[in-house]
């Protein structure tokens, strides 16, 4: 089963607005997710994901703005939208009395999947998951992380080319965590599908997004690959060595490649702008006489990239 | 469309049966219908049971029982598990949604009343039957089985309309309960508090109709009233309204 996308865009927004009663929780969010990329959506508690999620399914009604997801108007071709979607949303939505197996055979006939071609499809995806031995036991009496996995293979179960991932790993240890991120990865890369993925896990996201964007109180803040994003905050370089002055710490900081420098403990701590090299700094320090031992160069993490953002908006 | 309907019924039905321990919804409550409509209530009748009016009023009122005691849970229930919200994300259209759970419940309340008009004739050929098969005449078995069907149609689309607003099972099961007692007091109560002369005149109505006709006037009702409510729920069904309640 193959699906259109629009010039490799699986996801446009224009000014996409959504208000309630006494909130405006998403505000004019103007987005292009590429088609076959796990895309990162992330943003703190409230902060709108659930309901751009909820906006590109055709859920709900924007208030002001358009939104197309497969090449489909979400206001005028929800029902196509949802067609060719999977989602697992905030909650594992399975049911719990069902056998795992009733619970993907339930979502197999309701996308009209042929018997054969579901059941293969099922065993293939409970296989991956490690659950097939599983299959006839209720679904209430699994573990979250299992729940949450056969969550995915259900959102996974019908081919589609576009899936929206809410919070995933939201609740599990540390590793079911990273065993489901692996399942999705893997997947991800084999079925060529794209992922729009929510989570607070920055980590998670660093891993498995080839972009991200971040949003607060509605409003997108920024979007780009992660690396791109970790470098727009400049490289954090650690000297230690002797003979560091106030005077030259001041002396250090005026450099145009220099963002900011600071000393602490004997330390000096450089913050470099975007692309700039550490060897002239590292000149100017010999020279003005300091003795420099160590140069330890540290990328900012999006974890950094993200509690910065969050700190500007304040 | 009646694809998506049998896929949305499959799914309910199946999830009905597994539903163990639970008195109104659950095996128990079903075994005891069983054995008082099946087996108690037909020994103690005797040959009456093939022939009696007052028989064809059970095989109304056991399938709006066993519908009330479960269609409350046909969107509640799904809210307060949250698998709501995942079934909305899917591709099915909204009516499929709606007449598949109404389907369901009408299929789950029918279905064991027809089991229990069976198992009580067999019950009351092994007890009052001496060498002679009784059965129920073709009128009476249409009568019943039309009643049985609409009664849990009724049950179902009011159960399902109450049960789309209705922020929890136990509150749609209140709702739901308190609409039946009113159906049924209401009536109890308000026709003998009326007036002696229209009471003569609805007795000389009643009377003048045969066993048939009442049959088919009370059909038409309820097929009236049913259509009303379904047409309430599908006005009522809204996917983001139904999120956000």
């Amino acid at each position: 089963m193959t699906f259109r996308t629009t010039n490799g865009t699986a996801i446009r927004t224009r000014e996409l607005t959504r208000d309630f009663p006494r909130v405006r929780a998403v505000d004019a969010l103007t987005l292009e997710v590429p088609a076959g990329i796990v895309f990162g959506f992330l943003g703190p508690n409230g902060s709108g994901k659930t309901t751009t999620i909820r906006l590109l399914l055709g859920l709900l009604e924007p208030t002001a703005g358009r939104a197309e997801v497969l090449g489909f108007d979400v206001r005028t071709r929800a029902g196509s939208v949802r067609e060719r979607a999977g989602a697992l949303l905030e909650h594992t939505g399975l049911y719990e009395r069902l056998s795992a197996i009733d619970n993907l055979e339930y979502y197999g006939r309701i996308a009209r999947m042929p018997a054969t071609d579901r059941a293969a499809r099922i065993r293939e995806l409970l296989t991956h998951f490690g659950l097939w031995e599983r299959r006839a036991e209720t679904a209430g009496s699994w573990s979250r992380g299992m729940k949450q996995k056969l969550a995915v293979a259900r959102a996974l179960l019908h081919r589609p080319a576009l899936v929206f991932l809410d919070e995933p790993t939201a609740s599990l240890d540390p590793v079911a965590s990273a065993s489901l991120r692996d399942d999705i990865a893997g997947l991800v890369a084999r079925e060529g599908v794209t992922v729009f993925l929510t989570t607070h896990n920055l980590l998670e996201a660093e891993r498995l997004c080839a972009q991200v964007a971040v949003i607060r109180q509605g409003r997108l803040l920024t979007v780009g690959r992660p690396e791109e994003l970790t470098a727009r905050k400049g490289t954090r370089v650690e000297v230690r060595g002797r003979g560091f002055s106030e005077t030259l710490v001041s002396l250090v900081a005026s450099r145009p490649e220099v963002r900011t420098a600071a000393m602490n403990d004997g330390r000096l701590f450089v913050d470099l702008r975007d692309g700039a090299e550490m060897s002239p700094v590292v000149s100017l320090l010999v020279g003005a006489g300091a003795s420099v031992e160590e140069v330890r160069k540290e990328q900012a993490s999006l974890e950094e990239v993200f509690l910065t953002l969050m700190e500007e908006e304040r | 469309m009646i694809a998506d309907v049998v896929t949305v019924a499959w799914k309910e039905v199946k999830e009905l049966l597994a539903m163990g321990g639970n008195l109104r919804g659950g095996r128990i409550g079903i075994v005891i219908m069983v054995g008082v409509f099946g087996v108690f209530l037909p020994l103690q009748t005797g040959r009456e049971w093939v022939t009696s009016p007052m028989t064809i009023a059970y095989w109304a009122w056991v399938p709006l029982m066993l519908v009330t005691g479960v269609v409350a849970d046909s969107f509640a229930g799904e809210r307060e598990r949250h698998t709501l919200e995942t079934l909305l994300a899917s591709r099915l259209p909204d009516r499929a949604i709606l007449f598949g759970k109404v389907a369901a419940a009408i299929a789950y309340g029918w279905g064991f009343m027809i089991l229990m008009f069976i198992v009580g004739l067999v019950t009351v050929n092994i007890a009052h039957g001496h060498g002679r098969l009784l059965l129920f005449s073709s009128s009476f078995t249409l009568g019943a089985l039309l009643c049985g069907l609409l009664t849990s149609g009724l049950a179902a689309s009011a159960g399902v309309l109450v049960s789309l607003r209705a922020a929890t099972v136990r509150q749609a099961a209140q709702n739901l309960s308190i609409g039946i007692m009113l159906c049924i007091f209401v009536p109890a109560f308000g026709i003998p508090a009326l007036p002696k002369s229209w009471k003569a005149s609805l007795m000389q109505a009643a009377m003048a109709l045969s066993a048939a006709e009442w049959i088919a006037v009370v059909g038409i009702v309820l097929a009236a009233i049913d259509a009303v409510l379904l047409l309430a729920a599908i006005t009522r069904f809204k996917r983001a309204r139904l999120i956000l309640d």
